[in-house]
Formats: structure tokens, C-alpha cells, sequence
């Protein structure tokens, strides 16, 4: 009658676990929710469908023109042709190996300052912020060494869209940082004109400030200065972009606890001792995640330069719909282009996401 | 320390107060000097190039035509009044996409956290997509490869014989309100009114005695249902105004251009995937322990999301959605790059080449977006004043 053994466990019915459990659970938990996920699978197979048949399976892809086109599915000949154009801009086709060198070393960099525990990082920071920038613009423009000049009216594309997003961003860091610590400093003046600044660059729209950098910046300066255009775009780009920067500073500021202030202090360290060696490091932790997304904004943002006549990316696609010999492949165009944005935005929203993860160490309250 | 030094014999770069001052002075000097080399070279500039300041030009006559206006125009109005057009148009398109977009948001904020895995899939693949692609891109797409793709009038898109949508835009039926029509608007407001009075009546009569009726249903049964009464208590004075081809191009109705919808489609999509994210953090915010406590409490299952978790998720959702709105109305400004006649358009572009009053007319243009990002954040903080938690 006894049993001094414990019955073994018995296997979780089938229904329960595997597959058939996580559909169950997932897909299929009632009456509603079964009738829901048949709806949605009906409503993706009607769109799925004619796009991958579209896209993929009716497509054509490679060609010298449009006559290449003729399955009836997407033109991707108009793409593959205009690809270097794409890329690049109307840079010289001689001087391609520039572009490229300059993007390999700048990712180059990145990814050193990227991959944990790699050597010598606090040499290479500095040195993307500080020298880079002027190796770039050699490579870039050209006249030291003897390499030839290529005016700014020939950048674009792909590679204008990246030029545009990284300055505008490395530039604003320096801006937006001294700008959030004006606004949280204890001196009215600084304090006023901090907030007057970020205030104005925030409240109009971007469109505005290109077109201000555009027709009444040239009018600031003195007339013997004349500002080339793309100037005159970064120009406004940075403004407005220290004050969106200067708001995830103070962000990050904020977010430090009072206890680490007050001790620096009691260390007797003076301000910028303070701000320097104790707040910024561990706030710059915390602002990484939001300098990215802020990044990732601008990213998008620069697209509104064709408005000015900048040819990145978008505009340059746009100029090469209205090719007499494309017409009507708008639609193969914005995919591809929006296809560049995305991967781009994504890549980096996905990063953020996870060195928000990573850098997480508590100061947040849970 | 022998000689503790006192006030006096502190050095003045050593007084933190003072050392301030000398600092925020010399800051005002130099802020001071930049704005008067700007001024100076700005003056010298237009005096070389033979353009007056001044905002007289306001009041000389224009000369285009705008494709939509909600205001009479013509072409012998005056640049004022081409302000006004494009202010209002801006306003227009703000106020439909915020409604769009606030609807498709919060469907898809609502969706993401569903348990039926498919749809917060797909709530999670849109909202992916559509803010991780640039809103001027989004936009080109709607106008330039579906709106203008459309075919032309003769052979519109024709829904049931009163909507058509072509190349020229979307053509719906008009209403034109009939004799007494504005006793149905008199019915609305009443009902409205009384409605406030019930909730308000019912909140104070459960503080009371702890009874409550259902005074959210009867409103809502009152507000649609007096005017609705009114209506066909009068005959229904309402008549449609039907589209109609004549010729070339549709008659009668109201016509929508097509800048409007890919303006208005673009905005409402791109900003609804913001709103999504918005709102599913706000729900996510409010802890399940009040769920459960209200449970406990025995509060029934429509009344624990309705009085515990949506008053507390929209503390945390509404000054993001705030944001939001605002940023969309600052994009409704890319309007200018497919030629909608906003005010960035109108003013900012058309205005400003043809007067080459450069300063005025991007000043101003500035200045109201300023002014409406400024009066919504100082609304922003009066609610969150309001609405802050109070603690013990």
C-alpha cells in the first residue's frame, strides 16, 4: 500500500508545448483570437503575394536600358545603372578610390571604438573628432597632394548623405554639450541665453533653418565671403542639431544622482574639474542611446537638403525619375532608396538598443 | 592657518560671485558684438544690393494663383493675405493628420501588445518600417508614384458613383445644409452640455452614496442621438452635391487635391508609428500590480482598464504625444517640396522669390512656428503641473 518512490513526472501534454503549444498559446487561444490570426493571415498572403511576385520573381535585373524591361515585374536594370551615380554623386569616376578610402578608415575607426577591449580606444576617439575630420576633407575635396580638387557641386548621393549626417552630428556634440550646461548653470545670463538658443532651434521647422542658412546667411557676412552652398547647409544643420543635442546632454545630466555632484564638490574639484572627471564621463554613458537616436533623426532629416538643390541620396534618385529615357519607374526608386534609409536607420536603432543594454549598470530607478 | 583671510582680502577672480559676473558680462559683450557685425554686414549688404527692409510689401498684390484656399483668393490679393492661405492650409493638414495619425497610433500601440502574436507582429513590422524610412522619401512615394500614377478624369477610380479618385485628386459628394439646419448644430451643443452635467452629476452622486449609473453610455447615446432626432424632426434639411464629369475634368462636390492626401497620408503614417511606440510604453509603464489590485478590489475587467490603467498610462503618454504633434506639424512644412501650398510654400517660397524680401519673410515664417511650438509647451507644463503625481 505504500509507495516510497516518487511517481516520475509525467511529459506535459502534447497540446501544451512544441509547436502545437506555442501555437495554442499564440495564435489560437480562443474563438476571437482564432478568427483574428486567419483574417491576418489572409490579409498578409494579399499582400505579400503581388509584392514578392513584383519584386522578385517578375523582376529584371540587369540590362544596358529600358528595354531590358519587359516581365512586367519591377525594372531593377534603372537602379543597377544609375547605382555608382547613387553612391557617389557626380564625383569623378577616376577619383571613386577617395570615397572609398575615406569610408574604410572612418569605419574602420568605428569599429575599433566599437569592439570591447580593444587597445589604445581613448587615442582613437580623439583622433575621429579632432584630425579625421581634416584627413577626410583632404581626401574629399582634394588640392594637398597633389590631388585634384573636386568642388562640392559634384558631391552627392549616398556619399552626401553620410558627409551631411556625420558632421552635422560630430559637430554638435561640443555645441550641444556646452549649450546643456549653460541651461542647467546657476548664472542667469549663461542660463537665459542657453535656453533662448535651444528654444528657437527647436521650435522651427528644419525646412526653415535650410532655407535661412540658404538666402540670409550669405547676407550676414561680409560680401567678399562667399559661402558655398553645402557650408551654408551644414552650417544650418549644426545649429539646429546643438539644440536637439543639448537636450539629450541635459537628459543625460539630469539623470546623474545629486550625491555625485555634491561629493566632487566636497573633493574640491573645481567646475569644470567636476563636469569633466566625475558628470560627463558617466553621463556621456547614459546619453549614448539617445545621441544615436538623435543621429538616426538627422540621418533622415538630411534628405530635406534637395530642397535647397543638394543632391544626396533622395534627390538624386528623384533627378534620375525625370531621365526622359526611365519614365515611370518612381517606384523601383523610392524602394531602393527607402530600402538604403532603412538599413541604415535600423542598423542603428537595433545598435542603440542594444549598448542601452549593455551600458546599463543602475541609477535608473526599476 | 595663521592668517585666515576675510572677505576683503579675498582676490576678486577668487569669489565665485564675482568671478560670475565679469564672466557673464564679458559673455553679453561678446554675444552683443556678433549680433551687431551681423546687423552691420546684413545693412551693408541689402544697401549694396538695392533691396529695402520693411514690411510694406505685405500689402502689394501678388499675383499667383494657390490651388487651395480655405479663405476667398485671387490673384489681386495682396502677399498679406497669401500669408493667411498658407497659414491656414498649414493648420488644415496639421489638424486631419494629428486626427490620423492619433487613430492609427494608438490601434497599433494597442495592437503591439496583443496577445495574438500575429498582430503585434505586424503592428511591430509597421512601425519598424515606416520610421526607420525618411517622412520627405514616404511622401514622394504617395504623390509621385501612386497619386500621380492615377489615371485621369474619364477614367477615375469610381466608388459606388460618388466618390472618384484621379489623377487631379479625390472628388467627394458636398454637403449643403438646408433651412434649419443650424438647430441640429443648437441639438449638438445641447447635448454636449448636458452630457459634461451627467458625468460630472454622476461622479458627484457615486461620491455621495457610492451609487453610479452608466453616464459614459448615456452620453454618448445622447450626443449622437438628439442632433440625429433634431434631423429628422425637420425633414432632413441636408442635400449632397454630387460629383459629375463634364467634359474634361469633374464638376460639382468637393474636389481634394492630390498634394493634400500624399501630405496628409504621409504625415498621419510616418507619425503614427511614433504615436504606436508612445502609447505602448505608456501601457507598458503602469505596473501590473494595479491591475491585480484592482482585481482584488473586485472591480470588473472594463472598469479597471477605464479607471486605473488608462488614466495612469496617459499621464506618461500625453506629453510625448504632445511632441509628436507639434513635430508634426513642424514637417507639414516638407508640404513646399510637392508644391501643397503651406505656408512655407506659399510664403516662404513663391512670396519671397518674387519680393526678394529674404529677412521679413523667413522671419516671420519663423516666428509662427515659434509661436505655435511656444504656446504648446507652455501648455504641456501647466499639464503636467496639473496632472503630476501628488505624493504623500
Amino acid at each position: 500500500m505504500f509507495k516510497d518512490t516518487l511517481t516520475p513526472a509525467r511529459e506535459a501534454p502534447l497540446a501544451s508545448t512544441g509547436l502545437v503549444g506555442w501555437l495554442r498559446a499564440n495564435l489560437f487561444s480562443g474563438p476571437v483570437n482564432s478568427l483574428v490570426t486567419l483574417a491576418g493571415l489572409y490579409i498578409l498572403y494579399l499582400l505579400l503575394v503581388p509584392v514578392i511576385d513584383w519584386a522578385l520573381l517578375k523582376a529584371d535585373w540587369s540590362g544596358a536600358d529600358r528595354t531590358a524591361c519587359t516581365s512586367g515585374g519591377a525594372c531593377w536594370v534603372f537602379v543597377a545603372n544609375r547605382l555608382q551615380q547613387f553612391t557617389y554623386g557626380f564625383y569623378p569616376s577616376s577619383e571613386l578610390w577617395r570615397i572609398n578610402l575615406t569610408f574604410v578608415l572612418f569605419v574602420g575607426q568605428l569599429a575599433w571604438l566599437a569592439w570591447p577591449n580593444a587597445p589604445a580606444k581613448s587615442w582613437v576617439a580623439p583622433f575621429v573628432v579632432l584630425v579625421f575630420p581634416f584627413i577626410a576633407f583632404m581626401l574629399l575635396y582634394g588640392g594637398y597632394f597633389g590631388l585634384s580638387i573636386v568642388s562640392t557641386h559634384q558631391w552627392g548621393g549616398l556619399t552626401l548623405t553620410l558627409i551631411l549626417a556625420v558632421v552635422g552630428i560630430v559637430a554638435a556634440l561640443p555645441f550641444g554639450t556646452i549649450l546643456a550646461l549653460g541651461r542647467r548653470s546657476h548664472m542667469p545670463i549663461v542660463r537665459s541665453l542657453s535656453v533662448v538658443f535651444i528654444e528657437f532651434w527647436r521650435g522651427v521647422p528644419l525646412i526653415t533653418v535650410l532655407f535661412m542658412s540658404s538666402v540670409m546667411l550669405p547676407l550676414f557676412v561680409p560680401e567678399e565671403l562667399t559661402l558655398d552652398k553645402l557650408v551654408r547647409a551644414m552650417i544650418g544643420i549644426i545649429f539646429f542639431q546643438s539644440a536637439y543635442m543639448a537636450e539629450v546632454v541635459r537628459g543625460g545630466l539630469q539623470a546623474i544622482p545629486k550625491g555625485q555632484y555634491e561629493a566632487a564638490e566636497a573633493l574640491g574639484l573645481n567646475y569644470w574639474k567636476m563636469m569633466g572627471l566625475i558628470v560627463l564621463p558617466q553621463a556621456m554613458k547614459m546619453m549614448i542611446p539617445g545621441i544615436v537616436n538623435t543621429f538616426i533623426a538627422l540621418f533622415k532629416d538630411t534628405s530635406l537638403v534637395l530642397i535647397i538643390g543638394l543632391f544626396d541620396l533622395l534627390a538624386i534618385v528623384q533627378a534620375g525619375l525625370s531621365d526622359p529615357n526611365w519614365l515611370g519607374y518612381s517606384t523601383e526608386g523610392y524602394v531602393f532608396a527607402g530600402l538604403v534609409f532603412w538599413v541604415f536607420c535600423f542598423g542603428m536603432s537595433k545598435y542603440s538598443q542594444h549598448l542601452e543594454h549593455k551600458l546599463y549598470t543602475g541609477h535608473k530607478k526599476r | 592657518m595663521s592668517s585666515t583671510p576675510n572677505a576683503h582680502q579675498v582676490r576678486f577672480w577668487r569669489d565665485p560671485a564675482k568671478r560670475a559676473l565679469i564672466f557673464q558680462l564679458i559673455l553679453l559683450a561678446l554675444v552683443a558684438w556678433c549680433i551687431w557685425i551681423i546687423v552691420d554686414n546684413t545693412l551693408n549688404n541689402l544697401s549694396t544690393r538695392g533691396i529695402t527692409t520693411g514690411f510694406g510689401f505685405l500689402n502689394d498684390t501678388s499675383g499667383f494663383a494657390i490651388a487651395q484656399s480655405l479663405i476667398p483668393y485671387s490673384e489681386t490679393d495682396t502677399y498679406g493675405r497669401t500669408f493667411v492661405v498658407g497659414l491656414l492650409n498649414t493648420l488644415l493638414v496639421s489638424f486631419f493628420g494629428i486626427i490620423f495619425a492619433t487613430i492609427l497610433g494608438f490601434i497599433l500601440g494597442v495592437a503591439r501588445l496583443s496577445p495574438n502574436w500575429l498582430i503585434a507582429k505586424f503592428a511591430s513590422a509597421y512601425v519598424e518600417v515606416f520610421r526607420n524610412i525618411p517622412l520627405l522619401l514616404q511622401m514622394f512615394f504617395w504623390y509621385f508614384a501612386v497619386l500621380r500614377t492615377l489615371p485621369g478624369p474619364r477614367d477615375s477610380l469610381n466608388i459606388n458613383d460618388t466618390l472618384f479618385l484621379n489623377v487631379r485628386g479625390l472628388y467627394l459628394p458636398e454637403p449643403i445644409p438646408g433651412a434649419g439646419f443650424h438647430f441640429i448644430w443648437l441639438a449638438l451643443t445641447v447635448a454636449i452640455a448636458v452630457s459634461v452635467w451627467l458625468v460630472r452629476f454622476n461622479h458627484r452622486r457615486q461620491q455621495a452614496t457610492g451609487q453610479r449609473f452608466p453616464a459614459y453610455w448615456l452620453s454618448l447615446l445622447l450626443i449622437a442621438g438628439l442632433p440625429l432626432l433634431v434631423f429628422f424632426a425637420l425633414g432632413r434639411p441636408l442635400e449632397w452635391n454630387y460629383p459629375e464629369l463634364r467634359g474634361f475634368n469633374f464638376r460639382g462636390g468637393m474636389a481634394v487635391i492630390p498634394e493634400f492626401l500624399a501630405l496628409w497620408l504621409s504625415l498621419s503614417i510616418y507619425t503614427a508609428a511614433f504615436i504606436a511606440e508612445i502609447v505602448r510604453s505608456g501601457i507598458q509603464a503602469v505596473s501590473h500590480g494595479q491591475t491585480e489590485a484592482a482585481h482584488a478590489l473586485g472591480i470588473k475587467d472594463s472598469l479597471t482598464l477605464r479607471l486605473v490603467v488608462i488614466p495612469q498610462a496617459m499621464r506618461v503618454i500625453i506629453p510625448p504625444l504632445t511632441s509628436q504633434y507639434l513635430n508634426l506639424t513642424k514637417n507639414s512644412s516638407l508640404a513646399t517640396a510637392i508644391g501643397y501650398p503651406d505656408l512655407v510654400s506659399v510664403f516662404a517660397g513663391t512670396t519671397l522669390n518674387q519680393t526678394g524680401q529674404a529677412i521679413e519673410v523667413i522671419a516671420i515664417t519663423m516666428l509662427v512656428y515659434l509661436t505655435i511650438s511656444l504656446s504648446v509647451s507652455w501648455f504641456m507644463n501647466w499639464f503636467n503641473a496639473r496632472m503630476a503625481l501628488v505624493e504623500r
